[in-house]
């Protein structure tokens, strides 16, 4: 084994680890050292920002600061994020908002202004950016990172220009990262987590099948509470499991999924750092104040989403030719139907008219918290909305789409609006 | 039941009914033929729950009774049986089977309870006009082949029929697009059809309509109501849903200010395109038209294998023009038509383009054009 290397957070410091208990830097005297044999071979890393929405709520109203901080969508809805004030409450994201009160009655909850968590967001990537091209983004506050080949340009080790990264964040944005450092991406994700908040680890190639031996399946990528499930029946619950197993019988009880699940199980993962993900689809969605079973109240919510759905399809050059109507209803089991095969479209209208029909399916008096319409199986704008004998109305429809856009930019959003969302509120 | 019919007439009426039938139905009763004997003969019965199709043959009945066998098996069997048989087909009680027999041959097959057997309800036809089958056929005939496939605008999974005026004169017209061809047939309309709904009559029932005015006969009657559409030959009778939609505004798409007349030999333009579009075996594939002053210059490019040129004499004296067609929908259109000549009326390379027999005829048919 090769002699650790131990990194000062605070400092910079790296030297090699000393031997002790709790050591501390021997430049500076922080005790946030991060020690690993292979800390300065490892170049994939996922960062995470610690409680996102919360922090930036926090670090915008001090009053804040030692108060238990939910954000999410009023009473109803759900944690979007907490501060670890409140979740020492127990309180977890995704969690119904009500719950979430019922375990921190005094937590305060904030509205999320995207909007304003965006720009922090593009903050951080742009310094991500700074330190190599290879940036995966996975959300507004989380990215993959490829440092290979970056150790002349910064003049240190990947481990170095990460909490260098992260001192950075700190002090010129007032929010704090998570740094998961490992071989590959599966492993950098898990790393990220376990130090939270603020926190750097590693996991290095030698003792990942270690590391990953007893955790349960779940934590492989791809692995949800059905699949988790069914691997446990059949005999495989925990990954050393997977790791030990037979590929046959993997493939038998997986099928084409096994081989992946067992090399991941072996901490192999294969995956590059994809700078730009491909856009697979472009939706918006909706939580109501409160349960709705009527068609007509949905109806005008469905087309403020489709508006939403198209403008943002023609700002990044899509159209769609499928439909995907999300529903979850007042006991949260979700519903999603799907129409797919339509004439390339780019419009509100068009994409209104098919998920008005999937909702009609729906509406049989069942209560729905949450809307939601999504435009999959994108394609080029170019062939969208050419209209044909069938349908002459189409290239009129998107002159008529366009004007609208044209207008609002100038006048903005309120200045036109279709007659459907008067009907709003009623 | 107990029913002894001949071989002939029993497989032309199984012919007629077991068509609908699918071969794939997961529900088992849409598997048989309904079978009933009875004062008036022996009826069957055969449904997919969209179309209904029912025939009723001269029989000498012992013994009513009614039971359902599988369609395709006694279509077969009666199929194979010789010239000339007579059939006697015995269901006895509770058994759950049907002996059928014929000469030294015997077939016991399966039965289920004739009451499981979906009925049709046609209810109340608010419209009944009678047509003869050649004029009913012609009608099918030219507009079949524009019908949609595609599921989303399910709408147009069918032909459009209705009544309307036309020339001082009121038409029953037919009416099918899939988007990029149109087809229109009319004829003048028959007592008691004016004022009909516009119906859209699905394509499988169009299908089934057209073979069974291609064995000719007496006049057909057709009845209507908002949601079904009945026609009955002779002693056949066809029930089918129609599809439940607007067929949009046709009227608009046909083109009327297109100024450029080109008139062509129909059988040899024909042809032309099809020698010209073998390069390109690729469905789709688009033959370019350069019309000039008395000339076409029909060619498809196909980069994997070649190209492929031929020039028609036509009368053409409007300004030159190149326009793209796809090679097969061209096809499809001048086989529809009748006369020796063929008239296309033009705009511009990117407007739907107007194909008739002549000015004036009631067939009519627009092609949208193809970039090329």
């Amino acid at each position: 084994m090769p002699a650790a290397a131990a990194l000062c957070r605070d400092c910079l410091h790296l030297a090699p680890a000393a031997p002790g208990a709790r050591p501390r830097c021997r430049a500076c005297g922080s005790p946030r050292l991060v020690a690993h044999p292979e800390l300065t071979a490892l170049a994939i890393a996922h960062v995470d920002c610690d409680a996102f929405f919360a922090t930036i709520e926090k670090r915008d109203d001090p009053s804040l600061a030692d108060k238990p901080v939910i954000v999410g969508g009023g009473r109803r809805g759900v944690v979007s994020t907490c501060c670890y004030v409140a979740r020492t409450y127990g309180v977890r994201s995704a969690m119904p908002m009500f719950k979430a009160l019922d375990a921190c009655p005094d937590a305060v909850v904030i509205r999320p202004d995207i909007a304003r968590y965006a720009a922090v967001g593009r903050q951080v990537r742009a310094m991500m950016r700074d330190l190599t091209p290879l940036v995966e983004p996975l959300s507004i506050d989380e990215a993959f990172l490829d440092l290979s080949g970056t150790e002349r340009l910064h003049g240190a080790p990947p481990a170095v220009t990460l909490a260098r990264f992260a001192a950075r964040v700190e002090r010129e944005l007032g929010i704090t990262v998570s740094v998961g450092l490992a071989p590959n991406k599966f492993l950098a994700k898990i790393a990220s987590d376990l130090d939270k908040p603020r926190g750097f680890a590693v996991i290095g190639a030698a003792e990942a099948a270690a590391f990953l031996d007893g955790k349960p399946v779940g934590i492989l990528p791809g692995i949800g509470a059905v699949a988790q499930r069914r691997l446990a029946q059949a005999g495989f619950a925990t990954v050393g499991r997977i790791a030990r197993a037979d590929p046959a019988r993997l493939v038998a009880v997986a099928g084409r999924d096994g081989l992946r699940l067992k090399a991941l199980a072996e901490g192999r993962d294969a995956r590059r750092v994809e700078p730009e993900r491909e856009t697979k689809s472009v939706s918006a969605e909706t939580t109501f104040q409160r349960d709705i079973a009527v068609r007509g109240e949905l109806e005008p919510i469905l087309w403020r989403l489709c508006e939403k759905v198209a403008a943002r399809m023609a700002a990044d050059g899509h159209a769609t030719r499928s439909v995907v109507l999300k529903l979850k209803t007042a006991d949260f089991k979700l519903r999603t139907r799907t129409v797919s095969g339509l004439p390339p479209t780019q419009l509100a209208t068009r994409l209104y008219e098919a998920g008005r029909r999937l909702l009609a399916e729906e509406c049989d008096g069942t209560a729905f918290r949450l809307i939601g319409i999504g435009a999959g199986d994108l394609c080029d704008p170019a062939l969208a909305d050419r209209g044909d004998l069938a349908d002459p109305d189409a290239p009129r429809e998107k002159s008529r789409a366009d004007a609208i856009a044209a207008l609002r930019k100038r006048y903005g959003q309120g200045v036109v609006q279709r007659g459907i969302v008067l009907r709003e509120g009623k | 039941m107990k029913v002894t019919v001949e071989r002939a007439s029993l497989l032309k009426a199984l012919g007629h009914v077991h068509r609908v039938v699918e071969r794939r139905s997961t529900i088992p009763i849409l598997s048989n033929v309904l079978v009933r004997a009875e004062s008036e003969g022996l009826g069957l019965k055969a449904t997919d729950l969209d179309i209904e199709v029912t025939e009723t043959i001269r029989a000498d009945v012992t013994q009513p009774g009614a039971t359902t066998v599988p369609a395709h098996v006694i279509y077969d069997i009666v199929r194979k049986l010789p010239d000339g048989a007579q059939v006697s087909l015995e269901a006895t009680g509770e058994a759950g089977q049907m002996v059928l027999r014929s000469g030294r041959s015997k077939f016991t097959l399966q039965t289920l309870p004739e009451s499981d057997f979906p009925d049709l309800a046609a209810g109340e036809m608010s419209v009944s006009f009678a047509v003869k089958p050649a004029d009913l056929r012609k009608l099918v005939e030219k507009t079949q082949f524009a019908i949609s496939t595609e599921e989303t605008r399910y709408y147009l999974n069918g032909i459009y029929f209705h009544t309307i005026e036309s020339e001082g004169e009121t038409v029953l017209r037919a009416v099918a697009t899939d988007g990029h061809r149109l087809a229109r047939a009319q004829m003048p309309a028959p007592e008691g059809a004016t004022g009909m709904p516009g119906v859209i009559v699905p394509r499988k029932a169009v299908a089934e309509i057209l073979k069974l005015v291609e064995e000719g006969g007496e006049l057909i009657r057709v009845e209507l109501s908002p949601a079904k559409i009945r026609v009955t030959f002779d002693s056949v009778v066809l029930t089918s849903k129609l599809i439940d939609g607007t067929f949009p505004d046709y009227q608009r798409v046909i083109p009327s200010g297109n100024d450029k007349s080109l008139i062509v030999d129909r059988e040899q333009f024909a042809k032309a395109v099809d020698r010209v579009s073998t390069i390109s075996s690729e469905r789709g594939r688009a033959v370019k038209l350069a019309i000039a002053d008395g000339r076409v210059t029909l060619s498809v490019n196909n980069p994997d294998s070649g190209s492929a040129t031929e020039e028609v004499e036509v009368e053409y004296e409007a300004s030159p023009l190149d326009i793209g067609f796809n090679a097969r929908y061209l096809l499809d259109i001048t086989s529809q038509l009748d006369g020796d000549t063929a008239l296309f009326k033009l705009a511009d390379p990117g407007s739907p383009t107007l194909i008739q027999d002549k000015e004036g005829a009631p067939a009519l048919y627009v092609l949208m054009p193809m970039r090329v």
